[in-house]
């Protein structure tokens, strides 16, 4: 009839925390670019911290519209490979010891990705959030928004679709 | 007296901080058409395990390149901004290999300019991604 007695709170941070920056610190790009993510509970915050360069349009000056559609994919890349890490994690099908550049799961492959740029980027931080609106066995499709200063200021919004990797053991 | 578009798109992009960075350089430019190349390089790269290159960084290269064949237009554009661009990828780029893009306007109203862009590799069919947008335009001595 008990429950079982919950896990100590740095147990189960120091798991969550270890799987994110395993998933996040193996991409060469995203470190290059500087993106950084915050995580509460599951949640996940992109942050781009400004950096000259980055600068696309160096009179305004404004943020290159290539690093605002290569942040927003990132975040929605990682946010999606993130959701099924999360399942993986806490079910205790995956243990983080075992989360190594070569065990890790392979990421979605973008299929395609639409950026509306609302506002000039401003040479200053950049924060976005992406929302998995459907995730299935095979395909996913997700929405990024981005932001600087204001939360209902977005700067840019975007949406891709993505093919989620295959487990091994699914042969056909 | 009046300097070509062609003239002036080049130095816009060859001052832009971020592809410099890329080391994006411009092998083709005038008409509203262009022609750039980005080499390959190991801080580009998207999954360690294929060493093929992120996402990101071919929408990098589609941008500047749709900007910068929108900027060569004859119209003479003082300036752009992207509005929207969708990018179709086909396949994974080759690692090792320079990526080109090459852009062109196909269609340009009063204040908006329709751009489409593919990318390729060493092989340039299939191309590695395609891409459309709709690119502000400003323009020079409306009087």
């Amino acid at each position: 009839m008990s429950r079982p007695r919950p896990e100590p709170v740095q147990v189960i941070k120091q798991r969550r925390d270890s799987a994110l920056e395993a998933l996040v610190g193996g991409i060469p790009y995203s470190r290059y670019l500087g993106i950084r993510f915050e995580r509460r509970g599951d949640e996940l915050t992109a942050i781009l911290p400004f950096d000259e360069k980055l600068i696309g349009d160096p009179i305004l000056p404004a943020l290159h519209g290539g690093v605002t559609a290569a942040f927003l994919e990132t975040t929605a890349v990682l946010s999606l490979a993130w959701t099924r890490l999360w399942d993986e994690i806490e079910s205790g099908r995956l243990s983080t010891d075992d989360l190594t550049p070569d065990t890790m799961p392979r990421m979605p492959k973008t299929v395609d990705f639409t950026v509306d740029y609302l506002r000039s980027g401003l040479p200053r931080d950049a924060y976005a959030r992406a929302r998995v609106v459907r995730s299935g066995r095979r395909f996913a499709s997700v929405q990024v928004e981005g932001w600087q200063d204001n939360r209902d200021r977005l700067y840019a919004s975007a949406t891709g679709h993505f093919v989620m990797p295959q487990p091994p053991e699914s042969n056909g | 007296m009046a300097i070509p578009p062609e003239q002036i798109a080049r130095q816009f992009i060859e001052a832009i901080p971020h592809s410099r960075e890329l080391g994006m350089t411009i092998e083709e430019i005038g008409g509203g058409a262009c022609l750039i190349s980005m080499p390959y390089d190991e801080k580009l790269i998207g999954d360690p395990r294929t060493g093929v290159i992120h996402g990101g960084a071919i929408s990098a290269l589609m941008d500047t390149c749709s900007g910068a064949a929108v900027m060569s237009h004859p119209t003479g554009p003082s300036a752009t901004a992207t509005l929207d661009l969708r990018i179709d990828y086909m396949r994974a780029a080759t690692p090792r290999q320079t990526i080109r893009a090459r852009a062109e306007v196909y269609h340009l109203t009063r204040s908006v300019a329709f751009v489409r862009a593919r990318a390729y590799d060493d092989q340039e069919d299939p191309p590695v991604a395609t891409a459309a947008g709709a690119f502000t335009l400003s323009v020079r001595d409306r009087g």
